[in-house]
């Protein structure tokens, strides 16, 4: 079992650095031959498109979550970069703080403008720490929230991005009341008279993305994960053995497929070829066709209609057998 | 205690009429060893759920009611769990009486996966219109209240109350320790930290329990009355 993204795919990081090499080599030797290193980056870049349709045909829940993991995948200011015009992005809680594992401000999808806001990681180990490994605070949330509102008064949807391990766990967090900021957030959300649409671009977890998350529609990208519990800790707690991870991932169900089985999703947002990381523009763009096609359908309803769909898409969710069902007294 | 004693000590005697009580799991996710735990759980408590649900009175109030035992499953929330408290609020705004729920869980249900996780954005929504409503919740937080339920309808509860030296929290105080190069405080995660830090509104021992539902009920349906100000007198 891979422990890492890096781990599982190296052989093919390693066949992308060999092209790569082979055509810096090929922009400095002669003429002559060039035609001996072509023929060589054809065939590498055949065995390379080869191995990522072998690889990710196959992808189990594990692979998927170290997929889903990878700091080379588009994170949330990407697809902002991508996909959003007129991008101004606003800080602060207005209480205590600026989370900086939460982004959010004004953009235009599109023809609309709307109010973003998703967690945000980072990429090398200062702009890790920097964004608190996309871990949020009860700031974070609370900034949220705020932006929430806003939209609400100006008439904005709301567009959410989802890619967090979990909310942060730590004393400071506990102190200023990180479940209550948590429940808070799905609360607002319940409130809005505006659309809302969130996207699952990587991690979706557990308490710390639901958080953000309760919308109108809800898309998942193919190699994202949305969990209750990250699988680590699920076979930490259930078999003792955090290396039974790739076991207690497939029991979890924790894919955008299983999530639509479910019904637990509206929609699966493919990535191309490779995956986001291979192809974040492209997997950019169907995130934006998705995000409008969605607002579009949502266009019609009134405030009323757009809380109650809300309520009634997260009402009717629940597994339960009901042998002899009680009237009530 | 268990949610019957629990039910016993808080209600008036005989009033509570107890609902949905067949409601069972049905391991969606055919998750290894769940159905065993369902099992054992059944054999502990004599019961299909964690929550136990209904309507009783309170000094003659009439109030829907929602109750965890730990003893099953530690008070885990899936799908049941989620279905009888929005179940439990939703007959609170139906007849516009207070609703009253005790917690007791370690959080949401691991073996339900992401329906589980959902059953929060559940509660969340029935939290929602009760407010919007302008009918009463009042949680009461028991010995534990952590994660996925702490992270929803419990926290949104109007009043919060809590029993001493409960521990609530989000995340496992082992993974909080981790988190954090500082030292932990000594009553880290407990009800008396949280209401320092101003997240509950009381503290209050269980022999107390029920004179302060009785008498906060009072106040905010307005019905405050001549048996009330006996119990506090």
């Amino acid at each position: 079992m891979a422990r890492s993204w890096r781990e599982w795919e190296k052989p093919l990081v390693d066949l992308e650095e060999g092209i790569r090499r082979l055509r810096e080599l090929r922009e400095r030797v002669a003429p002559d031959k060039a035609g001996a290193l072509d023929r060589q980056i054809a065939e590498f870049e055949q065995k390379r498109d080869e191995y990522i349709r072998i690889k990710y045909s196959r992808l189990g829940a594990w692979e998927r979550t170290l997929v889903a993991r990878a700091e080379t995948r588009p994170y949330t200011l990407d697809y902002i970069r991508y996909l959003v015009d007129d991008w101004v992005e606003l800080h602060g809680d207005r209480r205590f703080a600026d989370d900086k594992a939460i982004v959010g401000g004004l953009g235009r999808i599109g023809e609309r403008s709307c109010v973003i806001v998703g967690h945000q990681k980072g990429r090398d180990l200062k702009s890790r720490q920097y964004r608190n490994f996309g871990m949020a605070k009860p700031e974070g949330y609370r900034k949220a929230i705020r932006l929430f509102q806003m939209a609400d008064r100006f008439n904005l949807p709301v567009v959410t991005f989802v890619d967090t391990p979990a909310a942060d766990p730590g004393v400071e967090s506990e102190s200023r009341g990180i479940s209550q900021a948590i429940a808070e957030g799905m609360f607002a959300m319940f409130g809005l008279g505006v659309p809302s649409v969130s996207v699952i671009i990587g991690e979706g977890g557990s308490g710390g993305a639901i958080g953000i998350a309760v919308a109108n529609r809800v898309l998942m990208l193919e190699n994202s994960i949305y969990s209750v519990i990250p699988p680590e800790g699920c076979a930490a707690i259930l078999w003792r053995d955090p290396t039974a991870s790739d076991r207690a991932a497939a029991a979890l169900r924790l894919t955008a497929k299983d999530a639509l089985e479910l019904g637990l999703i509206d929609q699966i947002v493919p990535e191309g070829f490779g995956g986001a990381h291979r192809n974040p523009q492209e997997t950019a763009s169907n995130v934006k066709l998705a995000i409008e096609r969605s607002l579009d359908g949502l266009a019609p309803l009134s405030r009323d209609e757009i809380r109650e769909q809300r309520f009634h898409r997260f009402r009717k969710i629940g597994v339960v057998a009901e042998p002899t069902p009680t009237r009530e007294a | 205690m268990s949610a019957d004693e629990r039910i016993a000590v808080t209600f008036d005697p005989g009033s509570f009429q107890e609902l949905d009580a067949d409601l069972a799991s049905e391991n969606p996710l055919a998750f290894p060893e769940y159905a065993e735990k369902l099992e054992r759980g059944f054999g502990a408590t004599g019961r299909r759920d964690p929550i136990v649900r209904g309507t009783a009175a309170l000094d003659g109030m009439r109030v829907s009611v929602a109750v965890s035992d730990f003893a099953f499953m530690g008070g885990s929330m899936g799908s049941v769990a989620g279905e009888k408290i929005t179940r439990t609020l939703e007959l609170a705004l139906d007849e516009r009486i207070p609703a009253v729920v005790f917690t007791a869980t370690g959080g949401a249900r691991m073996q339900e996966g992401l329906l589980s996780l959902m059953q929060m954005a559940k509660t969340a929504g029935a939290c929602r219109r009760l407010s919007d409503a302008g009918v009463p919740f009042i949680c009461v937080f028991t010995d534990p209240t952590m994660a996925g339920v702490l992270a929803s309808y419990a926290s949104l509860a109007d009043v919060i109350l809590a029993e001493p030296g409960a521990l609530v929290g989000f995340a496992g105080a082992r993974v909080s320790a981790q988190a954090q190069v500082a030292r932990v405080p000594d009553n880290f995660q407990t009800s008396e930290f949280n209401l320092e830090h101003g997240m509950i509104d009381l503290v209050v021992p269980r022999l107390e329990m029920r004179e302060t539902l009785i008498r906060i009920l009072a106040h905010v349906t307005q019905r405050g009355g001549r048996e009330v100000g006996a119990v506090m007198a």
